[in-house]
């Protein structure tokens, strides 16, 4: 069973991904986007972190509740609706369970991954971080680990497509041979999955 | 390359602060980073709200105070503001009539309007959106964002607010911001790149030499990249992209827009050309603003945009104004 330590620690390792990655998102966003996204995660985790710290929120669903509030006031941009969105909504599929199961949270995820497809309206297959949740989501149910592998592939399957949505869409075929920096950041917090359970 | 800052991660909030020191009349929020005319809110007028990333200035801090904005939301450099910065500025200028959000279409904006618009409709404000879409050069919007927000920002935000002004309620205000950015077409051209404070290198590559036809505000490519052209080229491609995307039968306001580092002299030089080709094409020119009004930090280049106005459009146009970036009448 997943506690609200164990999404504690998910939000943590993540915070601390970013942060080692952060120039690597901003140099992947640098030819297709403008070279910010590594920043702007980095600011929202931030302050993620620090808001769990503050209100030890005490369910799993408040704690992703609380984290996908936080990147919709700091981030800014597209990512912090859209991340902001999946944390928030898969927070509240969650409900008020002091632990869920495996299966709950990966019924929860998809909810939150389908909230992220409707509120930006991109499907698979776009070049977006919908290319790296969608297949993780689908393994969720096998394994973190396998999740984590998902997501990776999904993030590196980006780079032959054409972007057709966000403003990396605007390069059109200039968009092909550079992998999605969004899909990059989803395939980070997918793998903190695996950290946070320790597997 | 230099820039005169002191560190990237306070570009924003420095010149906040430097707006709220030369600029008396408006009520600059610092921390929140919000931008408010001092009066706001007046007592049965609509409010006008926009933002967007910075680096674009002065759109949109730049146009708030009477007969245009009455406030603004600006984010980090090239990076939408957040909806708690939409609901607060929604907040201090709604005086029961409701407030218009000017967006510019960005998928980043848009997301976050959004949300506020729901924030702000659940603290029982009156909330109205209307999309700014003008960039001519998106021609495959189907697989794209769609057209972006350029040049007819100003227009829209100018004639809404005029009549805002005069006491219009929200639908008619929101019917003709509509109504500008329908008869609103704008295209831009790079000569350089732009480049971000966080980044301190260009954020795209342009070689020298070479020029990109149909740049976005945030050096997003357009159409094509071409060797250098001169000014009379450029008017004539640009005017030309926007023509066969529209055709006036009214006179048209024209915006001849410096994207940051392209000197007015230049500017005025490049209007000299667009009123040529637009002339060779029977297009009268109603009334021409020439300068830097929506730029991309210190991109080279410059978009036209041409908005088709009858005579109430071209009357509220001509309305007073009192903002840091366009002021006259009063």
């Amino acid at each position: 069973m997943l506690d609200a330590d164990f999404f504690r620690r998910w939000m943590t390792v993540t915070t601390a991904s970013v942060d080692r990655e952060a120039e690597r998102l901003t140099d992947l966003d640098s030819p297709i986007g403008d070279a910010d996204h590594g920043r702007n995660l980095q600011r929202g985790f931030a302050a993620v972190s620090a808001a769990l710290e503050k209100d030890a929120p005490d369910t799993p669903g408040a704690v992703l509740t609380l984290a996908g509030r936080q990147l919709i006031s700091t981030v800014g941009g597209a990512s912090g609706p859209l991340y902001g969105t999946l944390l928030r909504r898969t927070g509240k599929a969650l409900g008020d369970a002091a632990e869920v199961s495996d299966e709950q949270f990966a019924d929860a995820l998809r909810t939150g991954v389908d909230a992220v497809m409707a509120l930006g309206g991109a499907a698979p297959g776009d070049k977006t971080m919908i290319d790296a949740l969608v297949p993780a989501v689908d393994a969720l149910a096998e394994s973190f680990d396998a999740a984590k592998t998902a997501a990776e592939e999904g993030a590196v399957a980006t780079t032959p497509l054409q972007a057709r949505k966000g403003r990396a869409s605007y390069l059109g075929e200039r968009s092909i041979g550079h992998q999605d920096p969004g899909a990059t950041s989803s395939a980070l917090l997918i793998a903190a999955l695996v950290e946070a359970a320790g597997e | 390359m230099r820039m005169l800052i002191n560190v990237a991660e306070t570009v924003v909030a420095d010149a906040l602060r430097g707006m709220a020191a030369a600029h008396p009349d408006l009520t600059v929020d610092v921390d929140n980073r919000v931008i408010v005319r001092r009066d706001a809110p007046v007592a049965g007028r609509v409010g006008l709200v926009s933002g967007g990333g910075s680096g674009h200035e002065p759109l949109h801090g730049g146009f708030v105070g009477p007969g245009m904005l009455s406030a603004a939301c600006p984010g980090e450099v090239f990076t939408s503001p957040v909806p708690d910065q939409m609901l607060r500025a929604a907040a201090a200028v709604d005086s029961g009539a409701g407030v218009l959000f000017i967006v510019k279409n960005y998928t980043g904006d848009v997301l976050n309007f959004d949300m506020a618009a729901e924030l702000a409709e659940d603290e029982g404000i009156r909330i109205a959106k209307v999309l700014v879409n003008d960039d001519v050069a998106v021609t495959d919007s189907l697989y794209t964002a769609g057209r972006r927000g350029t040049g007819a920002t100003l227009f829209v935000e100018k004639i809404a607010g005029a009549a805002a002004e005069e006491g219009a309620p929200l639908e008619a205000v929101e019917a003709l911001a509509r109504q500008v950015n329908e008869n609103s077409r704008s295209f831009g051209v790079a000569l350089s790149a732009c480049t971000t404070p966080a980044k301190g290198s260009p954020t795209f590559d342009l070689p020298a030499g070479e020029l990109e036809l149909g740049v976005g505000i945030h050096g997003e490519p357009g159409r094509e990249r071409r060797a250098m052209m001169t000014s009379r080229e450029i008017a004539d491609f640009a005017v030309h992209a926007i023509l066969d995307d529209m055709s006036p039968r009214n006179p048209v306001l024209l915006l001849v827009n410096g994207m940051g580092a392209t000197p007015l002299l230049e500017l005025y030089g490049f209007n000299a050309e667009v009123q040529r080709v637009l002339a060779e094409r029977g297009i009268p020119v109603a009334r021409t603003l020439v300068g830097n009004y929506v730029t991309s930090l210190d991109m080279a280049g410059a978009s036209v945009t041409l908005c088709q106005v009858d005579e109430d459009l071209l009357r509220l146009w001509d309305a007073p104004v009192k903002t840091p970036g366009l002021r006259w009448g009063v």
